[in-house]
């Protein structure tokens, strides 16, 4: 925020960046080299409806959109919507394990209706999820508003596999820009498609 | 990229708010030259009264800045809690800094029964949230009313309302010193001086009554700065969390719960009401005297400007005067 800003209480909605997610697929390939982790094909967007009926029409409309290319190659399977505990919606979209590129692309098309929508601000996160042979869980979290991944590995009651997630962020570094902000590595504890 | 917004700022608020920091700064401006004045007019006796006045004034403004988180929570006997301890509390304000792309503040719980959050410090680093147990526990908040609360408080910070304030009362704080000298130095000074120094006769009462005029006027210039400030913070945590009707129902619940409350918590709980999210204490007297008075804007005004931005949300496609 700026000194007038600051001056004046006022605080701009924070625009979300986009473009970063597009790392993803060869993130995920340095991963599994690295570490075994393999992406179970699920991603999720976590976004905050806001009250009204403009917002309810545009995530119909996103809806539709993905829903278009069920069952053809590379389509993946139908979109699910879930509200959590907090309030938060998340569109869940759920592809083969080997097709990052899709998921990557469906997950970018709820984002891009949503700011198109002027709903930018709005987003919160969007998770995509990975598993290894001995299934552990992992996923890798994008935080819109700065831009930034951080990993998230929950282990049973509410506790968080650290060194798992510190691995990764100094596996994945190079790939993705890596939240350095550790505070900001928030729990997404059971977050639909983890 | 499309950096398109759906709301357009209030420009009323903002007008209003300027405008106030603007006689709050002609105040002061007009408050040193009268001081300088009065200096040059008479020598070194008055002198000496200010400069203590300016450094007590100062150096009370800097400690509340800088201990302002340590000060308030001791104050309210809140403790800290962990993301264990706490994790739904600390669940919704993760969330909620994460979609304003601040820095998440610490979290503490204050034993108190009244249903009541506030946020300080001097800075998005250094401050602390804080609710009350009541308003956790017995004010009957759904989760949607309790984060309403919390995105109010977080937009505190977000504003550096604690930083605005301090500087802002520091003139009350100096001119009100002054008043207090200058009648003490009266009282006990006034037969040392030599009769043919005429000047010096009329400068400690001149300071003085300079001083209450001054402290008087940024009195309430303050607590008008103080309430534009709530209802900027309203309309930042509604915008926040994109729903404006949790937070009147919040609004609501929380002053119903404040009148029950027997007074005598109340009282106890009155320094702390400039960063409080409801006011603890009803002035009695007139609505009128006790709406300028108020650190707090009234209930119907915040919900009055609640219920604009809910309308915004309703309204379809963006508007165009949003978009920068």
């Amino acid at each position: 925020m700026g000194f007038l800003d600051t001056l004046l209480g006022r605080s701009k909605p924070v625009q979300p960046k986009l473009d970063d997610l597009f790392g993803l697929p060869s993130a995920a390939i340095q991963l599994e080299a690295a570490t075994g982790f393999k992406p179970t094909g699920s991603g999720s967007v976590s976004f905050r409806a806001p009250e009204g009926k403009p917002f309810a029409d545009i995530q119909k409309e996103v809806l539709e959109l993905l829903a278009m290319d069920d069952g053809k190659p590379g389509g993946g399977l139908p979109v699910e919507v879930t509200k959590d505990t907090y309030g938060y919606t998340w569109l869940v979209s759920n592809h083969m394990s080997d097709e990052m590129d899709a998921l990557v692309t469906d997950l970018h098309a709820v984002n891009s209706a949503l700011v198109d929508g002027g709903f930018g601000p709005q987003l919160l996160c969007t998770l995509v999820a990975f598993t290894d042979d001995s299934h552990r869980r992992l996923s890798l979290v994008y935080l819109y508003k700065r831009g930034t991944f951080y990993p998230f590995a929950p282990l049973s009651g509410n506790n968080r596999d650290n060194a798992l997630e510190l691995q990764v962020k100094g596996i994945l570094g190079e790939d993705l820009r890596m939240e350095q902000d550790l505070t900001r590595w928030f729990p997404v504890w059971g977050a639909p498609g983890l | 990229m499309a950096t398109q917004t759906r709301y357009a700022p209030d420009r009323g608020l903002t007008v209003r708010m300027t405008a106030t920091m603007f006689l709050l700064g002609l105040v002061f401006v007009a408050f040193v030259a009268l001081i300088i004045g009065i200096m040059t007019a008479a020598h070194a006796s008055g002198a000496s009264i200010i400069l203590v006045a300016l450094i007590f004034g100062g150096g009370s403004a800097f400690v509340s800045l800088f201990f302002s988180d340590k000060i308030a929570l001791a104050a309210a006997g809140a403790r800290e809690v962990s993301p264990k301890e706490a994790p739904e509390l600390h669940g919704i304000v993760d969330r909620l800094c994460a979609l304003a792309d601040m820095d998440k503040p610490r979290v503490a719980i204050a034993p108190a029964m009244m249903p009541n959050a506030f946020a300080t410090g001097r800075n998005s680093k250094n401050s602390v949230l804080c609710v009350t147990d009541g308003l956790l526990y017995h004010s009957g908040l759904t989760q949607e009313e309790l984060e309403g609360v919390l995105a109010h408080e977080l937009s505190h910070v977000a504003h550096k309302d604690v930083q605005v304030m301090t500087i802002a009362s520091l003139l009350a704080i100096v001119a009100g010193l002054l008043v207090r000298f200058a009648f003490y130095s009266e009282l006990f000074g006034g037969g040392r001086r030599g009769g043919n120094d005429g000047n010096a006769a009329l400068l400690i009462p001149l300071i003085m009554l300079a001083s209450a005029v001054v402290y008087a006027i940024s009195f309430l210039l303050i607590r008008l700065l103080s309430r534009y400030r709530e209802l900027a913070a309203d309309r930042s945590g509604a915008m926040l969390t994109q729903n404006p009707s949790a937070l009147i129902s919040a609004l609501t619940k929380v002053s119903q719960g404040m009148n029950r409350i027997p007074t005598q918590d109340l009282r106890a709980a009155e320094p702390l009401n400039a960063f409080y999210f409801a006011p603890a204490m009803k002035l009695s007297g007139g609505a009128s005297l006790s709406a300028v008075f108020s650190t707090h804007p009234s209930l119907e005004k915040r919900i009055a400007q609640l219920s604009k931005i809910q309308r915004e949300l309703g309204q379809p496609g963006a508007d165009p005067r949003g978009i920068r």
